[in-house]
């Protein structure tokens, strides 16, 4: 199917590449249906587009880009709510902040992206972790995260 | 609202199973302990609200980004400029 991007034009996707947030994300409750995919040149950053809505789409990455040993406790809500039977087919992404100059820009570890691959089942999550906040800046700490896996070898 | 008071570990108890516990007041700021289930999600209020703005700032970025891989590549390749 296609569908209308303000961003891309109009792209093609497939209908089992669609993923559904029951609740939407923090802001934006009323929409349901998101599709994730990456642009050329712009690794490791994703883009998340709203499929009905073409204005709105989400630049995301995944946080073990940039940040070292990344974990994330979801609560039985979440688990429930995703459906997960195990933390295997879960990807979690982290919604990007891009200013004007781009090297400042900050990812949100606050407010994950859970997705249940198998089910394409999104929700945003809040982190407990109280060493997650809700900007990260993604170059500064990939720089520190390079220097840190650099010493390990 | 329903607006009750209570004193220094005095709780209060909604439902069957969560419990809000007045644990320290010092100047004005109030302490609780909550008892609930883990299956009942407790945050600070305020979050949700930040997340929510977060989330608007980075709906609002109409830029393509093409050309930002560099940024990363750089990184990567470890070069300097």
């Amino acid at each position: 199917m296609k569908i209308q991007t303000t961003r891309f034009g109009n792209i093609e996707i497939n209908k089992d590449e669609i993923i559904y947030f029951e609740d939407g994300i923090l802001g934006f409750e009323d929409i349901k249906k998101y599709v994730i995919f990456e642009m050329e040149d712009s690794n490791p950053l994703m883009w998340m587009q709203a499929v009905n809505e073409p204005s709105l789409a989400f630049v995301i990455i995944r946080p073990f880009e940039f940040r070292k040993n990344y974990t994330l406790n979801l609560s039985d809500k979440d688990t429930e709510e995703l459906e997960l039977e195990s933390a295997q087919n879960t990807d979690i992404f982290s919604i990007v902040v891009v200013p004007d100059d781009p090297s400042k820009m900050t990812a949100n570890l606050q407010g994950p992206i859970v997705i249940n691959t198998k089910k394409n089942i999104g929700r945003q999550v809040i982190s407990t972790n109280s060493k997650h906040k809700l900007k990260h800046y993604i170059i500064k700490e990939m720089q520190e995260k390079k220097e840190h896996d650099q010493r390990g070898q | 609202m329903l607006v009750l008071s209570r004193k220094i570990n005095e709780s209060i108890i909604i439902g069957d199973d969560i419990e809000i516990v007045i644990v320290e007041m010092k100047n004005d700021q109030v302490k609780l302990g909550i008892k609930a289930p883990r299956s009942i999600p407790v945050h600070r209020s305020e979050v949700y609200e930040e997340i929510q703005l977060e989330n608007k700032k980075a709906s609002e970025n109409q830029n393509k980004l093409t050309g930002l891989g560099n940024l990363f590549n750089k990184i990567k390749n470890n070069k300097k400029d």
